[in-house]
This record gives structure tokens, C-alpha cells and sequence, in this order.
């Protein structure tokens, strides 16, 4: 069954005594893949976390209709986690249910199965005993994805997901996407990597604190677009001593 | 051997004092494990010079009960735990001096309340005196160890969730805070629980010391949290030994015991320790 549809009216979000989003309106269609792309600094992780709830809004309205909290799966950046933290990979991914079972029942052998698992889906196979201290970056992106495919959520954020991974792991996690995108989950992913965007993703938010453009993605990312956004280079690509 | 290690036990109010300690042995340490693990050390700094005040302002309200000053202490633990909450919160990333701040102030204003009023040893509420534990201290600490005990259970999944992730925990289940308040709480009743034995300045000795060292034991909560318990008991059976043949304050011995396991687990622990990384030899 498709998730409803997230509609945003006029949303506005202060950070820091900033407006880092100003007036989003407009509206996640159910099954949706849409890339949310702007400039360091556009608010688009503050979008993420206001579509969760988890930053207050400071105008306008999200409307989430029928979605309970544990129905929004956030993937945050892995830099906002602790990877220092004294636990195994499969613990991490078997938390993953706490959404839907609470915090308190027990986790059984059916969800340590699951686990391992998702685990194995995201090329880990290996991994569920070991501490997550010991995983490189794109290994503790492939985990966090394992947790995603436990917390099962009908719509998905994710927040830099290919941030610092190798091609390999970029690859696999996409196939991941994909596939959930083939299942009717609504999801929203922030990207700097406009090729990939325009190569995978039917949907683009441009976002720059105000929306530059929100439709089909070779519309939202045209140049006049790209340049408001200031997502332009202004020089070729190579180090400015080497042009002078 | 037997006058060393025996004897001592053979006298009432060592027994007592043992009992308190093993006690507050298997209840702070695993508290102290997720402060470590949580980056909120120094909060256990803000907090044993934080419940001073209260200690004070209890016994000039109700005289030098136990209970007054206890529960003089976890009303101020309380009250420093959340301004220095909001304030960190408030600082972003200038915490550190923020809670320095608030504990110089607690243990200056601390230590005038105390002066203030006749017949407060201020020795041994800083620095704990074996013979002061009576059998009212001793089912206050006994009675604060159940209930930590019984609490970390509880709030246990939601509080790995939050220091792990703490997103996570907010979306899937609609809170964050309240888990955190749980556990600032229950730290702060062991703080308090500990001072009669301990003192205020070295209550939280035996609960982040063992912490500390734990992680040189293993490499899960779980296990950390086992090791950092019996640390603190042997931590605390050679301090209270120590403390009774030399004749110095309980607190500073026991937290030097554990601190003795500490340097031990960091020069020869089975994990990330000197020996084991080649860091000596």
C-alpha cells in the first residue's frame, strides 16, 4: 500500500537564530524518488529533520496525513553518530525495530535473523559480531542501511547517503534505493553529485533557504536554475595556480 | 593474613561500611559506563561538587539526618544537572567551560553553607568517614543501588539508542529527553547515595574510575558495564582495608584503589592497553 503523499505549505525553519528555509510549498507525491539538492548551508538537512519533526517549524505546515513517526525513516550523515560507540553491527541493525516494537520488547531470534540478513543484502556478511569501530566509512554506511531495511519504513530520508563511499559501496546502496523505490516507498535523498542525480532521480527540490525549483529533474537542474542556486562553477575545473 | 584482610570485617561498622560500598559497587559503576561512553564525564565533576549545596542547606533545615541532607543533595544535584543541560545546549560546542563554571561556583557556595552551621565536619562530607555509616546510611545507599539498578534496566535500550543515535530514538518513539532525564537522575542519587561513606568529592571516584578503566575489558556496553562492577568491588575492599590500617579518609583510599585498576587495565587490560598495543616493551 502506498504511503499518503507529504505535503509542505509555505514551510519556514529558523537555525540558529538564522531562516535556513523560507517558504516550501509543495508536495512528496507517494512513491516518489526526489533528490533534495542546493549550495552547503541551503537548510536542506534542516528540511530532513522538520519532515521527521524533529526541528520545529517556525511558519507554515507539514502535513504527514496518515504517517506515524516510526513510518519516516531518517538516515542522518554519518558524521552525526558516534562510531566510537561500544556496539556490534548486528545490535545497531536490530535496533532498527525499536520504531515498531517499542523500546522495551524483547528482541528475538526472528529480528537477530533479520539482522544478520540485511547484513548479508548490504555485502556484510561477515560483519554482525564485529564493533562498529572497527568499519571504514562506506562499511558503517552499508550498516546503517541494514538498519534502514529493518526499521521497513514506507518513507525514507536520506542525508548524504553516499558522503565519503567508494564507488563500490555507492553502487550497491543505489541498488538499494532502487529497489525500494520498485516497492512504492516514498524517498528523499540530499546529494551534491548532480550526474548522479540527474542519472537516477525522476524528482529534484533545488533548494537554496528559498526553493529554486521542485519538479522533474532536468527542468529544476537547468543552468538558470544551477546559476541562482549558485551551483555553477565559475572557472574550470583545476587547481588556480596551475591556470595562471 | 587474618588481622589484614579478616579481622577488620570482624568490627560492626566496617561490615556496614563494606556493605554500603559494595552497594553503590554494583550501582554507579555501570552509570559511570555511559557517561564515558556518552562524552559527559565532566558532568560527574558538575555533579559531586553541585549536591554540596543542598547537603548543606538539608542538614541547616532538618539537622544532620541522612535523609535531610540526601534529599537536600539529589534537589540540587537535580537543579545543577539541568542548568548545566541548558546551558551546554545553549554553548553548542563551549560546554567544558560552561560546566566549569557552575561547579566552582557549587562548591564555593557549598563549602560557606557548610561553614555557616555548627557541628558539620566539612573533612568528612568532602571526603567520607567509614565510621559515619550507620544503619540509616547504609538502607539509603542499599535503597538508591535497587532503584539505579532496577531504572538502567528500564531505561537500558533507549539509552544506548540515544547515545548512539539520538535522532533515532527521538523519531521512533516521539521522545529523546525524557530517557536522558532518567539517567541524569539516577546518577545523581548515586552521587548522593555515596557521600556519607565516600564524601561528595569522591562519590563519583568510584563510579567513573572503574568506568574508565572498563574499556580496557571489553568491547560492549554490556561487558563494560560487568567489568567496571568488579572493579569497583575490589576497588572498594582494598580501600576500606587501607583505610582502616593506615587511618586515612575512606573516600580518597577507595577512589585511589580504583584508580589503581584503572592504571592496571590501562598498562596491561585485555583491550587497548599498553602491553597489548605495544605502546610499552
Amino acid at each position: 500500500m502506498p504511503p499518503p503523499p507529504l505535503h509542505l505549505d509555505q514551510v519556514t525553519l529558523r537555525h540558529g537564530g538564522h531562516v535556513a528555509v523560507q517558504d516550501v510549498s509543495g508536495s512528496f507525491p507517494p512513491g516518489s524518488l526526489t533528490a533534495l539538492v542546493g549550495p552547503n548551508g541551503a537548510g536542506k538537512t534542516t528540511l530532513l529533520r522538520a519532515l521527521v519533526g524533529l526541528h520545529p517549524l517556525a511558519g507554515g505546515r507539514i502535513d504527514r496525513g496518515s504517517l506515524a513517526s516510526a513510518d519516516i525513516a531518517l538516515l542522518p550523515q554519518a558524521s552525526q553518530l558516534d562510531r566510537q560507540f561500544p556496539i556490534t553491527c548486528r545490535d545497531v541493525v536490530a535496533l532498527g525495530v525499536a520504531g515498531r516494537s517499542g523500546p522495551f520488547r524483547r528482541i528475538g531470534a526472528a529480528v537477530q535473523e533479520a539482522a544478520r540478513d540485511a547484513l548479508a543484502t548490504v555485502g556484510l556478511p561477515d560483519h554482525a559480531d564485529r564493533p562498529i569501530a572497527a568499519l571504514s566509512t562506506g562499511q558503517f554506511q552499508r550498516v546503517l542501511f541494514a538498519r534502514l531495511i529493518l526499521q521497513d519504513a514506507p518513507v525514507l530520508l536520506l542525508d548524504e547517503p553516499f558522503a565519503a563511499v567508494d564507488a563500490t559501496t555507492e553502487e550497491l546502496l543505489l541498488g538499494l534505493i532502487d529497489a525500494w523505490h520498485a516497492e512504492g516507498r516514498t524517498i528523499i535523498t540530499v546529494l551534491h553529485d548532480l550526474d548522479l542525480v540527474r542519472a537516477v532521480f525522476p524528482d529534484t527540490l533545488l533548494l537554496a533557504c528559498t526553493p529554486i525549483a521542485w519538479g522533474p529533474t532536468d527542468r529544476a537542474l537547468n543552468e538558470a536554475n544551477r546559476r541562482r542556486a549558485g551551483l555553477l562553477r565559475t572557472r574550470p575545473l583545476r587547481l588556480p595556480r596551475a591556470a595562471a | 593474613m587474618h588481622d589484614l584482610l579478616l579481622a577488620p570485617f570482624g568490627l560492626g561498622f566496617m561490615r556496614r561500611a563494606l556493605a554500603g560500598c559494595i552497594a553503590l559497587s554494583v550501582a554507579a559503576p555501570p552509570l559511570g559506563v555511559f557517561l564515558v561512553i556518552r562524552r559527559m564525564s565532566l558532568m560527574s565533576d558538575v555533579l559531586q561538587h553541585g549536591v554540596l549545596p543542598g547537603l548543606a542547606v538539608g542538614a541547616a533545615v532538618a539537622g544532620l539526618s541522612v535523609w535531610a541532607m540526601g534529599l537536600g543533595g539529589v534537589v540540587a544535584g537535580l537543579a545543577v544537572a539541568l542548568i548545566a543541560g541548558a546551558l551546554a545546549r545553549r554553548t553548542g560546542a563551549r560546554e567544558d567551560s560552561q560546566l566549569a563554571g557552575v561547579y566552582l561556583l557549587a562548591l564555593a557556595l557549598g563549602v560557606v553553607l557548610v561553614s555557616a552551621q555548627r557541628g558539620i565536619d566539612l573533612t568528612h562530607l568532602l571526603f567520607g568517614s567509614v565510621l559515619a555509616v550507620d544503619d540509616t546510611a547504609l538502607f539509603a545507599m542499599a535503597g538508591v543501588a535497587t532503584v539505579t539498578l532496577l531504572g538502567l534496566a528500564v531505561i537500558w535500550r533507549p539509552l544506548i539508542l540515544e547515545s548512539l543515535d539520538p535522532g533515532f530514538l527521538a523519531i521512533t518513539t516521539g521522545r529523546g529527553a525524557i530517557w536522558h532525564l532518567g539517567f541524569m537522575a539516577l546518577v545523581v542519587l548515586c552521587v548522593v547515595a555515596g557521600f556519607v561513606a565516600l564524601g561528595t568529592l569522591m562519590s563519583v571516584g568510584l563510579m567513573m574510575l572503574p568506568a574508565i578503566a572498563a574499556r580496557h575489558w571489553s568491547n560492549s556496553v554490556a561487558g563494560q558495564a560487568r567489568a567496571a562492577v568488579v572493579l569497583a568491588l575490589i576497588a572498594s575492599v582494598v580501600g576500606l582495608l587501607v583505610s582502616y590500617h593506615v587511618d586515612v579518609p575512606t573516600g580518597p583510599a577507595i577512589v585511589l584503589s580504583a584508580g589503581g585498576t584503572w592504571v592496571l587495565s590501562l598498562l596491561a587490560g585485555p583491550r587497548e592497553s599498553l602491553l597489548r598495543s605495544g605502546g610499552i616493551g
